[in-house]
């Protein structure tokens, strides 16, 4: 039986909803060009070459999510090369390459690009493993070039040549992204490049490019449509601010604004001409940025739709935002004190403000000090749209501080009203009855994050017996043992994968689901320095972190000494 | 309870599993054990509670921890690195690197040479000799102290040929003062 899993078809067919029409139409029909992988070990390059030849846009996932968080060890795995070399090796057309949590080499880049002569597009989400050598080797030898998309890789900087390896044959690019990059960059070629590039509508730099350089790239491209500043560093009374407004002031197009990776806040009058017309901000990099010279910003951006946001905004800040962006539909707010050295940041204040101005909230990224039941109850009556809601408090067993109640009742109200929750992260200080209304109401949720949460193994029970489906479940530091992870171990086939560490499973359980399960891998890290442990592994030993997937093709070969597959 | 196949596996896995409430108390107090209790006071022990903070929490994605600039965080700290037989010195930022071998690397790239990995594992055996200068303006061997000790005290570093250090007699890992002494 020949079937393949749902993480490769899923964004396949957007308009067939059945996964089983799905399944069949994919039986008969090969010409499918843009295939998603969400788990890269689920299958082989061998195996999707051979059942989608013609595909021309590939989307990789590796790492699981934590591993964003450092609880997966540095060379757990991931490794794009065996997938470019196999697609090199079957005459692959590949136009489109992105990729999420990947160890991505030099020369993986190198190889990339020389093998796919219609080549257009990278993207590079949370990579690593990779140099501005392999950057130069995309910029040289990539002669249709479209879109160079950086974030938030950790990339080790050479010198910053790569960008003169752009030929000045290219004049495709449409996208370039490298604020990621944390070397200087040559900044004669960046002009050059933007003069030549006339369908550039995306441009984001990194903090090594100066003002007066950002002034002469905005007067060659004046219709950039989504702009990352680097540096915004200089002297409010200068010539060169001075050519910048009016350079800034000829961007109509701009809807996208993001970086100020360093910035002198008394001149960002400047840009409010174009937050008018912004739908959406990042300024979660842009520490520089605060008090009231952020909130005359916001003040400006009245058509804002996503906005990403430090936490020293403030509840007050937030009460702007909710006053000001009618039409806000996500919502980030990262922590700025990530040492806990007690600055207050923002609170359930800022949340039930912002849930009361911006009806059309969708999608949540909240670091708050502390978080209420009544909040949380008011923020799910005024938007039940939530499709994703991830709220973190700092102190992840925090209780209501009004009532010293956990926060379940609070939970409760999001899931019962948000009928399309496909997201959620839960923290505060949580029992089995949170996952009691989990698995009770949130009937389309798709990924849940759990820490620090819960009692006994009824709570996990309630989630994996509740919610059909779900796809992606990671907990971490919660007492779910054996008797949760076994009781119905059919599920996981029908999930991506499960992630526990640090909960009460041990080795005998995680054996007896990889005896029962084979189209399962079930990986156990284990990085403690005892040797003695390969010795004689005791099952009743609890397991540090297990990590299980499906997969169409077994046990990966290229699993570190510390990864037991079991 | 069920005593076919998985069921009676469970029955004995649940045997075996500490048991009873006690434990769902201690769970959720693990936390703010590991992290230390309620306020941090002093704002100058900044790194002190960084040592104390749970593994991925906040549950902040690494890239964006590193690139936060907490004010206080984004002092750089340049060094000047210089290299018997060079013609010029060299400076480096301490706060790019994570320890010694990334530093070697680093001083590697930048004096192209290949000797200096070597000198940073096995000071014995290569041609040259990593020293630095300490905040008491001491002259000390790098390597002994673990990396952030060295990477706050160094106030300059020097690649030293083995030759020039004749007499000195550095084939024990104790620093040069020590061995100055009685040699």
């Amino acid at each position: 039986m020949n079937y393949f899993p749902e993480e490769v078809l899923e964004h396949v067919f957007d308009f067939l909803t059945s996964d089983r029409d799905r399944n069949a139409v994919s039986l008969v029909c090969q010409s499918w060009y843009r295939v998603f992988i969400g788990n890269c070990y689920a299958i082989s390059a061998e195996r999707l070459i051979a059942r989608f030849p013609r595909v021309r846009s590939l989307t990789l996932k590796g790492k699981p999510h934590f591993a964003d968080f450092n609880l997966v060890p540095h060379d757990w795995g991931g490794f794009v090369y065996p997938w470019i070399e196999t697609m090199a090796k079957s005459g692959l057309n590949l136009e489109e390459l992105r990729l999420k949590r990947m160890v991505v080499s030099d020369d993986s880049l190198e190889l990339l690009s020389r093998s796919f002569v219609n080549f257009k597009s990278l993207v590079l989400v949370s990579c690593e493993g990779f140099t501005t050598d392999g950057l130069a080797a995309i910029a040289s030898n990539c002669r249709f070039l479209r879109e160079l998309d950086l974030q938030e890789n950790e990339v080790e900087d050479r010198r910053g040549q790569w960008l003169s390896c752009f030929p000045d044959s290219c004049t495709s690019l449409v996208s370039l992204n490298f604020a990621c990059l944390k070397g200087e960059v040559n900044l004669v070629a960046l002009e050059r490049l933007v003069t030549r590039c006339c369908n550039l509508r995306s441009l984001r730099l990194n903090h090594a490019v100066p003002l007066d350089t950002l002034q002469k790239i905005l007067v060659q491209a004046p219709h950039l449509v989504d702009l990352g500043i680097g540096s915004y560093v200089h002297d409010p009374d200068s010539e060169t601010y001075h050519k910048l407004k009016s350079a800034i002031q000829k961007c109509t197009s701009v809807r996208s604004l993001s970086g100020f990776l360093e910035v002198a806040p008394r001149c960002l009058a400047a840009i409010y001409q174009i937050c008018l017309n912004l739908t959406s901000l990042n300024l979660s990099y842009a520490a520089g940025i605060h008090g009231t010279e952020l909130i005359k910003l916001i003040r400006h951006c009245g058509r804002l739709q996503r906005l990403w946001i430090l936490d020293c905004i403030g509840d007050k800040g937030l009460g702007v935002v909710a006053s000001t962006c009618k039409e806000l539909q996500e919502l980030r707010v990262f922590p700025s004190d990530l040492y806990g050295v007690g600055h207050a940041a923002v609170t359930e204040e800022g949340l039930v403000a912002i849930s009361a101005g911006c009806p059309k909230l969708n999608s949540l990224l909240y670091f708050c000090h502390q978080m209420t039941n009544a909040a949380l109850i008011t923020v799910a009556k005024n938007c039940p749209n939530f499709t994703r809601f991830r709220l973190c408090t700092l102190n992840p067993t925090k209780p209501d501080p009004v009532t010293m109640q956990p926060l379940d009742d609070g939970f409760g109200a999001i899931v019962q009203s948000c009928k399309g929750l496909r997201r959620l992260s839960l923290t505060g200080l949580l029992t089995d009855q949170v996952f009691l209304y989990i698995g009770m109401y949130a009937e389309q949720l798709e990924m849940l994050s759990v820490a620090f949460a819960g009692d006994s193994d009824e709570g996990m029970l309630y989630v994996l017996n509740g919610c059909k489906k779900l796809k992606k479940l990671e907990i971490r530091d919660s007492p779910f043992g054996n008797v949760a992870l076994l009781t119905d171990v059919g599920k996981y086939e029908t999930m991506r994968s499960l992630w526990m560490s640090s909960c009460e499973v041990t080795l005998e359980g995680c054996k007896t689901v990889a005896k029962l399960m084979p189209r399962l891998n079930v990986e156990i890290i284990n990085e403690s320095e005892q040797v003695e442990v390969e010795a004689s592994p005791d099952d009743r030993q609890k397991v540090e972190k297990m990590y299980l997937y499906r997969t169409l093709v077994g046990p990966r070969r290229d699993a570190p000494d510390f990864v037991w597959t079991l | 309870m069920a005593k076919e196949g998985l069921g009676l596996e469970i029955t004995e896995l649940r045997l075996g599993l500490p048991g009873g409430g006690a434990e769902k108390n201690e769970k959720k107090r693990v936390f703010s054990n590991i992290a230390g209790d309620g306020n941090i006071s002093t704002a100058g022990d900044h790194k002190k509670e960084r040592k104390s903070q749970v593994v991925g929490w906040p549950p902040v994605c690494s890239y964006r921890k590193k690139n936060s600039v907490n004010g206080l965080e984004s002092t750089k700290m340049y060094v000047k690195v210089s290299m018997d037989g060079a013609p010029f010195l060299r400076k480096i930022d301490l706060n790019t690197h994570k320890g010694y071998s990334d530093l070697a690397v680093a001083l590697e790239k930048l004096f192209d040479c290949f000797g200096i990995g070597e000198a940073l594992k096995d000071a014995d055996s290569s041609e040259y000799v990593p020293i630095y200068e300490d905040k008491d303006g001491d002259w000390m061997l790098a390597g002994d102290v673990p990396w952030e000790m060295f990477s706050e005290s160094c106030k300059r570093l020097r690649i030293m040929k083995r030759s020039d250090a004749k007499g000195i007699g550095l084939h024990a890992k104790s620093s040069i003062k020590g061995t100055l002494k009685d040699g």
